[in-house]
């Protein structure tokens, strides 16, 4: 069969079994502390038994199996077992509240559920009412579950037997329904985190997928002998492109890891060829190396600030594409010798050809970071209606505020707003059950993304500013970006999270959240005695160290944008408390609303704030923080009269 | 249930002038949770001791499955499957928390100390199904991210959770639990009845537990005993022992009572 007729994911799993049988391993899982492989030929056999579990069961093409767990063999095969049958699948976010949960589930249809355990299975029980389409419900865990007896309910493994047999009754099925698959059957639906609104579901054909998974190639090569740690929640886009679309299109091997409390360590082990997070994750290895460095012996910190500086330089020239003089090569192979190396392999990141960053904008001095380390870590640019990388720098043309070129056979463009335009093979189908949102989307043939940008002359490469809506403009009429900011303000370790505000204001102002570990261990070594992470914040010399921070951030700044007075939030932005999405992205409106008091206790220049508010704990529990907040003023605040001159003050 | 499975008879202790244990009696019936509670000094660990073999009490019996271990070193005790935990914890702490659990299969191994150096056919396989039951024990406990850390670097609660999954690796008939959850938070409790549940129910072990959290004691418990100044002064459900009035008196003194 020639590659284009294998237009569907579970064709391309049917030709690399055939092609790999038991000689190459498709999947690892580490379980009972070692690395349990699956060859292609058992992760063919899995699938097709739980597809024909499925079928016994009365599943029938065009229905939609809905997937809640971590990164397990189980979710893919459940996935490709369901498209294997002419069906979709639907993944959800892991931590997802029941309720959001029931939304996704009945919104999509979804006629039967695969989940990992205990956990989601309470979660599921509680909201069984307002999922009325779903006919069963499957575990693949079963710790904690003996005492459940509904049928309703079933055992993976069970289904697997179930499938078994059905199978040996009906022989050639299996082949039959995968051939029948087509190229623009909807292979999933991915709901987007929703920073607004209810979330959508995009519907993403195998066209669509294989599309990405198969240019992607022809920039960025890897081999079937390339190792994937997929670790990030499989319902995001980014982990569905690399675990699915680019496995079944290269044939590497994805690896599971066997705890979300072991990836650290088994990143380790893995030492994974390829790798795609958003900056979040890669910001916080930044910041576990520079606490580590500060705790390691005197020897280690010395060689740290030794070559550190010259890893800077060489990456620096290269990405300017001057010439490395013969003395920075050599002290550059002798700092990877000495001390990147070692950074490298505990990071997991030794093996990695190229790294991807996407979703949002990553400070510039991250990526100098990595790449004085010698890791290739690169920009993308695109989302989930065009399967997460529709634009992404080349290996020899990484600009800090660009985000790259089209994969091949994609075209961008940028409308009279300011709107960026794409088009490609991988644009999606449109939002299920909602024609007017997927007719906007996809207007005259391309893909609005919503994102305001522009391209750079001289390069030709794309630049991101944030997101249409997003971009504020001060009384003034300068615009600035909030995320911009914050980003700059969270590459420093003492910072977690940061807030800024400033539309239709005089002057930004920023709402903190510390690093709690990082800072902790700042006061410790100070001998500041602190309690919890409402007394820790608003200590006067945590104020100051946080004032410090600021200051350093607005020297990079235009005079408009920079930030004039702060305040530590008493409590850290929380998922569960809808103030971030499940992807740790800040939920500004919401966020702007909710800490209006504060905002406004900024504005009128107040000492002191006094705020009251009210947290969920894990358990369900709720309690009422009551506290007083110090605020800081760092440079002259501007009169509400006062037109400033724009002195020096650009876009940012 | 009804059958059972350890019988304390009229057990005695004493240390100097002090009665730690004096004439109690106990019968533990096989697959539940026995709760011991009791002030602090009324001889709830002498009693475990007594069960477990550190101590020898000086009256009495203490039979399990029928058979008389009042006098049995604790290492045949072990071989008999009795398992125990320990109030202040007592494992190896400069030792992996994989180390500290292979550990507690010492008394199922059967391989000698020369072919053990050699590592060579039949036991290295054996050391392989230990490791194997070892790491049921990890995934069990949910410790996967720290099995390679040294005891002494995890947080107390963790170690209390390696210590229950030390004496798992017996693969005990007989769990004795002294005090498992004084000092954890709430959630590291909630973790661990969970825990102590799925033991008693999946695994099917009988539990005698020393505990001083009566939310927790009357919770999971099938039977409770009470004892003070070493004796035994109530026993049943907790419903009935909660009613006792020789109980309330000895937890909350004369005086309350008589002014109650």
């Amino acid at each position: 069969m020639s590659a284009e007729r294998l237009d569907t994911l579970p064709k391309r799993l049917q030709a690399m079994a055939g092609k790999y049988g038991h000689s190459r391993i498709a999947l690892r899982e580490k379980e009972y502390g070692i690395w349990q492989q699956f060859t292609w030929q058992d992760y063919l056999d899995r699938v097709r038994d739980f597809c024909l579990g499925l079928v016994s069961l009365g599943f029938q093409r065009g229905e939609k199996v809905a997937i809640v767990g971590d990164n397990r063999p189980e979710w893919v095969i459940a996935e490709l077992a369901a498209q294997s049958a002419g069906g979709t699948s639907v993944g959800i976010y892991q931590d997802s509240l029941a309720k959001e949960m029931a939304y996704v589930i009945d919104h999509a249809d979804a006629t039967f559920l695969v989940v990992e355990d205990q956990e989601q299975v309470d979660k599921i029980l509680e909201v069984r009412d307002q999922i009325p389409k779903v006919r069963r419900l499957i575990y693949y865990d079963p710790k904690g579950l003996r005492t459940y007896t509904d049928p309703w309910l079933l055992y993976f493994p069970d289904v697997l037997a179930m499938g078994r047999e059905y199978g040996r009754q009906h022989p050639g099925l299996f082949e039959e329904m995968v051939a029948a698959g087509d190229g623009e059957d909807t292979a999933i639906l991915c709901y987007t985190s929703g920073t607004t609104g209810a979330p959508k579901g995009a519907m993403l054909s195998h066209r669509n997928l294989l599309a990405m998974g198969d240019t992607i190639q022809t920039v960025d090569p890897l081999t079937p002998d390339d190792d994937f740690l997929s670790f990030l929640p499989l319902a995001w886009i980014g982990e569905q492109m690399t675990a699915l679309a680019m496995h079944l299109s290269i044939g590497f091997t994805v690896n599971f890891p066997e705890e979300p409390d072991t990836v650290q360590e088994n990143l380790r082990e893995i030492g994974p060829h390829v790798m795609f997070s958003p900056p979040r994750i890669w910001e916080d290895m930044v910041t576990r190396v520079q606490v580590k460095i500060q705790d390691a012996g005197w020897l280690k910190r010395k060689l740290w600030e030794l070559f550190q500086p010259v890893g800077l330089r060489v990456a620096d020239l290269r990405f300017a594409r001057k010439p490395v003089p013969f003395r920075d090569r050599l002290l550059y192979a002798l700092g990877e010798l000495l001390v990147f190396s070692a950074i490298k392999d505990h990071l997991g990141l030794s093996r990695l050809r190229r790294a991807y960053t996407g979703g949002a904008a990553l400070g510039p001095d991250v990526f100098r970071f990595y790449h004085a380390l010698g890791v290739n870590l690169k920009q993308i640019y695109g989302q989930t209606e065009i399967v997460g990388i529709a634009v992404l720098h080349r290996d020899d043309a990484i600009r800090f505020h660009t985000v790259g070129t089209p994969l091949p056979g994609g075209e961008m463009a940028i409308s009279p707003e300011g709107e960026i335009l794409l088009k490609s093979g991988a644009v999606f189908q449109g939002y299920y059950k909602m024609p007017e949102e997927s007719a906007r989307a996809l207007a005259g043939g391309w893909l609005h993304t919503g994102d305001a940008g522009y391209i750079e002359e001289e390069s030709g490469q794309l630049v991101v500013i944030d997101r249409l809506k997003d971009v504020m403009r001060l009384s003034s009429g300068e615009i600035f970006s909030p995320n911009f900011l914050e980003n700059k303000l969270k590459f420093s370790p003492y910072i977690k999270e940061a807030v800024t505000v400033g539309d239709g204001r005089t002057h930004v102002v920023a709402m903190i959240n510390i690093d709690l570990q990082s800072v902790g261990h700042w006061a410790e070594s100070r001998a500041i005695p602190y309690t919890t992470y409402q007394d820790l914040s608003q200590k006067e010399p945590v104020l100051d160290l946080i004032a410090g921070e600021i200051h350093r951030v607005n020297a990079d700044l235009p005079e408009a944008a920079r930030i004039r007075s702060f305040v530590i939030l008493h409590k850290e932005l929380d998922a569960d408390d809808e103030e971030l999405t499940r992807t740790r992205k800040l939920r500004r409106a919401f966020v702007y609303a909710k800490y209006d008091p504060v905002i406004q206790g900024l504005y009128d220049r107040a000492k002191e704030i006094p705020v009251q508010s009210r947290v969920r704990y894990r358990d369900g529990r709720e309690a009422v923080i009551e506290t007083v907040l110090q605020v800081r003023e760092i440079l002259p605040i501007p009169d509400e009269a006062g037109q400033r001159a724009a002195g020096g003050g650009g876009a940012v | 249930m009804s059958e059972v499975h350890l019988a304390i008879e009229n057990v005695a202790i004493g240390f100097g002038g002090v009665k730690a244990l004096d004439g109690v009696s106990l019968t533990v019936p096989r697959g539940s949770i026995t709760s011991i509670i009791g002030p602090n000094g009324a001889g709830k660990t002498s009693l475990i001791n007594c069960i477990s073999g550190r101590y020898i009490p000086q009256k009495g019996t203490v039979r399990f499955e029928g058979r008389d271990i009042t006098r049995m070193p604790p290492s045949r005790r072990a071989e008999l499957r009795i398992a125990r935990t320990f109030q202040n914890i007592a494992l190896f702490k400069h030792m992996s928390v994989l180390d500290n659990l292979m550990t507690g299969r010492h008394a199922l191994m059967r391989s000698g100390l020369l072919a053990c150096g050699l590592y060579w056919g039949p036991a290295r396989r054996e050391e392989i199904a230990h490791r194997k039951a070892v790491e049921e024990i990890i995934d069990f406990l949910e410790i996967a991210h720290v099995r390679r850390k040294p005891v002494g670097m995890l947080s107390y609660g963790m170690q209390k959770r390696v210590e229950l999954g030390r004496a798992l690796a017996l693969e005990p008939r007989l769990l004795l639990l002294d005090e498992p959850m004084a000092g954890m938070n709430a959630e590291e409790k909630e973790d661990m009845v969970r825990f102590i549940l799925d033991i008693n129910q999946e695994r099917g072990v009988t539990c005698v537990l020393i505990e001083h959290d009566m939310g927790v004691v009357m919770d999971i418990s099938d039977r409770v005993a009470v004892l003070d100044f070493g004796r035994k002064i109530g026993e049943g459900t907790p419903a009935e022992v909660r009613q006792n009035p020789d109980v309330i008196r000895a937890y909350l003194g004369d005086k309350d009572l008589a002014a109650g």
